[in-house]
């Protein structure tokens, strides 16, 4: 299909080029200038001269790309001028600090979502819809087999399911991603139940998040505790790649779940052969990216990591001209793999 | 329906089967009879036959979720399991008074087999509209004759005796064979009365575990009767009452299949059950078991069949004489009383003794092992000469010793989702061997690996694919995997030429390179080898 109008961005091997500003955004191989969405390790990669990020952000990309990193920060909404495009950041939902990329030139405008969600989420600011020609969402959960329950009765669950363990003696160990996850999980537990114990990788972008302002139930590092310590009642909370590591035998007797989209279809909760499955996503569900994309009412959508396909031939069929692009983001990952 | 939703969800949730048991025990105690024979009836295995064109189904789901058919088949591959795909794309049900299950099954479900298609839509959606959440997804279970869950056989078992206070033995007795679910069956099933003698009902079955340490860890060699492990269908032939009975190990009543192993039945005293093996057997050895699917596939057997394919009973073991359950007594005495039996049959009939193996020591029966593959049997069995007949799999008593597979290194050149527990995860992989420059697909494995290692493959997949035909991916060949196999023979519905038995992943060469994999030639070369001996 030609494209209409400008190209703002193209796809190269490093990542999507704006050749007007001479950036890239969310670049996979280091580049001179990166336009950095959020602080995942498929968003943000390591060795640019420079990055352009959220100022919310800045704390949990520092602890991601390291001290030596040249991070240049914006305000959500405030502009800058690149080479003569208009950039800006707008909340995308996703993790503190997580952005969409507003680009704007000669009248047209183009927004990269990064990834996303339209869910409340405490720990973050709230998805800004912005209007565009050319919209480039992720598409991680884009099937209708995907539509998150309410986050209040997943967390009522997650209670239960905590307060059910620390009656009969168990600790319950609920693994979630150590960056944004990990935190709406903890904003959304009753502390009253018992301790919360953390896993390093999770206390680190914790302590991050409390010092970026975000209000926060206290947790303890379970390393911090002795090794005999009694942890009857407490929920520990960890990334998924300790899940079966020897790390977490010292909380035997314990029930173990783990919380993520793709925890709504039974075959990826049995797989894992964890005690519990909890529906909670950073990503819109398939009716919340489908009203994101017609609340841009662009003409153009481009449809990264996820279910492209399927996605880009609903666009299509509804008449907008839609068309997968072939990045390396992964989006909210089925399996251990989470890069540091 | 509510209630036998939440016992569904609570032995999916749990891996514990003490936690299994307990979730059956509440539900059995709380439960209608009319209810609970259901229950016990889909928890043991039972399916009812197709009630619905899978077509049908699809279509009216996809119209019922208001998505076109093609974004339906794409959440199926992404689900990998029809019932459950249908729950998740359909609205939220308007919800409707609670029913008992008996009523789903009796008033809605079985009345869809003989529905016009159109009224078969009608019913069905106005059951999704009623039923909510986890009670639909069981009810698409029921529908689509895929209801299964994860407790077996003996843990139903186990929860009915706990609740009845009767023993396993009991309840196991009582299920096997062929009963109608209703009131009347739950309360027979828990009767205490236990002298309900149903002539046609087989003993359970008993199993051996695959030995995994060597043969001397067993001790005495003259402790162990040994015999050849066939590879047949396991079956109890039964005469009481003047009637005869053929049942095989998946409870299939097998009466008109094999006319000649009844025949010779008749000459059985009353009060008999063999346990032995149904094998295609001429010459006193077994023919190729591709001889017996032949037959097996016959729906009419005509004399040619039966002259070319004849079938036997290698007996293993004597469960009943007399009317008198031998079960509990040693291997020993049965064996001989077996001897004895099969002795005063006619001569060259079909019923014949399993032979036992000599040899003096564990080496010696490890020779015989060998040559196991000349004889036509898979390996050896090793049975305590003291054990019982126990009941399902019982460790110790019984022992197989197979040989080991013969194996073939191949390269992965497709992979397709699994379904179920593997739904989403690439799993299920066809492989090639070498024909001159090409690869051709030779065999097909899904089991073998573990599941770190089936996330590698799959990384591997979803990075590596060069083509997609529907949910088929072909990938670049470059992972090489040893492929075990028990069995191995010419084909011509096989590209290959080849088909083989039982494949399985045996290790991940990830030592070797694509070029280095076996090729068409060698594989063949097996075929002759084996045939050879």
């Amino acid at each position: 299909m030609p494209d209409s109008g400008m190209t703002l961005l193209r796809l190269t091997d490093r990542g999507l080029y704006c050749e007007a500003g001479d950036f890239y955004v969310d670049p996979w191989a280091p580049v001179d200038r990166a336009v950095v969405t959020h602080a995942h390790g498929d968003h943000a990669t390591w060795g640019c001269r420079r990055y352009l990020a959220s100022a919310a952000g800045r704390g949990v990309l520092a602890l991601r790309l390291g001290p030596d990193a040249v991070i240049e920060t914006l305000d959500w909404g405030e502009p800058v001028s690149l080479g003569g495009v208009r950039v800006s950041l707008h909340p995308a939902g996703h993790i503190l600090g997580s952005a969409q990329v507003r680009l704007e030139m000669g009248g047209e405008v183009w927004v990269v979502s990064g990834d996303y969600k339209t869910d409340p989420d405490p720990t973050c600011a709230p998805f800004e819809p912005i209007r565009c020609d050319t919209f480039i969402t992720e598409s991680t959960f884009g099937l209708p087999i995907y539509r998150w329950p309410a986050e209040t009765e997943v967390f009522a669950e997650i209670n239960a399911w905590w307060r059910a363990n620390a009656a009969e003696g168990r600790t319950s160990l609920l693994f979630g991603y150590a960056l944004g996850k990990a935190q709406r999980l903890l904003a959304g537990l009753d502390p009253s139940i018992g301790p919360i114990l953390t896993h390093g990788a999770v206390e680190r972008m914790t302590t991050a998040y409390r010092e970026a302002g975000i209000p926060l139930p206290a947790t303890t590092h379970a390393a911090a505790l002795p090794r005999k310590a009694d942890r009857e009642g407490a929920l520990v909370l960890a990334p998924p790649s300790a899940e079966g590591s020897a790390w977490t035998r010292r909380f035997a007797p314990f029930s173990a779940a783990f919380a993520s989209g793709w925890m709504r279809v039974r075959g990826a909760r049995r797989r894992r052969a964890l005690d519990r499955g909890f529906t909670l996503s950073d990503h819109v569900d398939w009716p919340a990216l489908l009203a994101a994309i017609d609340a841009t009412g662009a003409g153009r959508v481009w449809v990264t990591h996820g279910f492209t396909a399927a996605v880009t031939r609903w666009l299509g069929e509804r008449g907008l001209e839609a068309r997968a692009l072939a990045t390396r983001f992964e989006g909210e990952r089925d399996d251990d793999v989470e890069v540091e | 329906m509510k209630d036998f939703a939440a016992l569904y969800t609570a032995l999916d949730e749990t891996t514990a089967t003490n936690q299994k048991v307990a979730a059956m025990v509440a539900y059995f105690r709380s439960a209608p009879p009319a209810d609970a024979a259901w229950a016990v009836h889909f928890l043991s295995g039972w399916r009812p036959r197709r009630l619905i064109r899978a077509g049908d189904l699809r279509r009216w789901a996809a119209l019922a979720a208001a998505i076109p058919e093609w974004l339906f088949e794409e959440s199926y591959h992404a689900v990998g399991d029809l019932a459950e795909t249908i729950a998740l794309l359909l609205p939220e049900g308007a919800g409707a008074e609670e029913r008992p299950l008996a009523w789903w099954v009796e008033e809605r479900l079985l009345p869809l087999r003989d529905l016009e298609p159109a009224e078969q839509e009608v019913s069905l959606i106005a059951s999704w509209r009623e039923l909510s959440g986890r009670e639909r997804y069981v009810w698409n279970k029921l529908i689509t004759g895929a209801f299964r869950v994860g407790a077996s056989q003996r843990l139903v078992v186990r929860a009915l005796a706990e609740v009845s206070g009767l023993s396993d033995e009991v309840i196991a007795h009582r299920l096997m064979g062929a009963w109608e679910p209703g009131p009347g069956f739950y309360e027979r099933l828990t009767a205490h009365d236990t002298r309900d003698a149903d002539w046609s009902r087989p003993y359970p079955f008993f199993l051996a575990h695959a030995l995994e340490q060597p043969p001397s860890a067993l001790g005495d060699r003259t402790c162990w009767q040994v015999e050849w492990k066939w590879d047949g269908i396991r079956a109890q032939l039964i005469r009481r009452a003047g009637q005869t009975f053929l049942w095989s190990r998946g409870e299939d009543l097998l009466n008109g299949r094999f006319p000649e192993v009844e025949e010779l039945a008749a000459f059985l005293p009353s009060g008999t059950v063999i346990d032995g093996e149904l094998l295609p057997w001429r010459d006193g050895r077994p023919l190729p078991f591709a001889q017996m699917q032949r037959r097996i596939g016959r729906k009419k057997l005509d004399r040619r069949i039966l002259a070319e394919v004849p079938v036997a009973l290698i007996a293993y073991d004597l469960l009943e004489e007399g009317g008198e359950d031998l079960r509990t007594r040693p291997l020993g005495e049965r064996r001989r009383r077996l001897e004895a039996l099969v002795a005063s049959l006619p001569t060259g009939a079909s019923i014949h003794l399993s032979p036992v193996v000599e040899g003096d020591d564990w080496p010696a029966l490890a020779d015989a092992r060998l040559a196991a593959r000349d004889r036509g049997a898979e390996g050896l069995m090793l049975k305590h000469a003291e054990s019982a007949y126990g009941v399902g799999r019982r460790r110790g008593d019984w022992w197989k010793w197979k040989v080991d597979p013969l194996s073939v290194d191949a390269v992965l050149i497709y992979a397709q989702p699994g379904s179920g527990r593997r739904a989403g995860l690439y799993t299920d992989y066809t492989f090639g061997v070498w024909d001159g420059d090409r690869l051709v697909a030779f065999a097909k494995a899904y089991s073998g690996l573990t599941d770190e290692e089936i996330r590698q493959v799959d990384a591997f997949v979803r990075r590596n694919t060069l083509d997609k035909f529907g949910p088929v991916r072909v990938v670049k060949p470059e992972l090489v995997f040893e492929l075990a196999f028990e069995g191995i023979q010419h084909s011509s519905r096989h590209k290959s030429g080849v088909a083989v038995r039982f494949p399985r992943m045996a290790r991940w060469r990830t030592d070797k390179a694509a070029a280095d994999a076996d090729t068409l030639e060698t594989v063949r070369g097996l075929i002759d080898a084996v045939n050879a001996r």
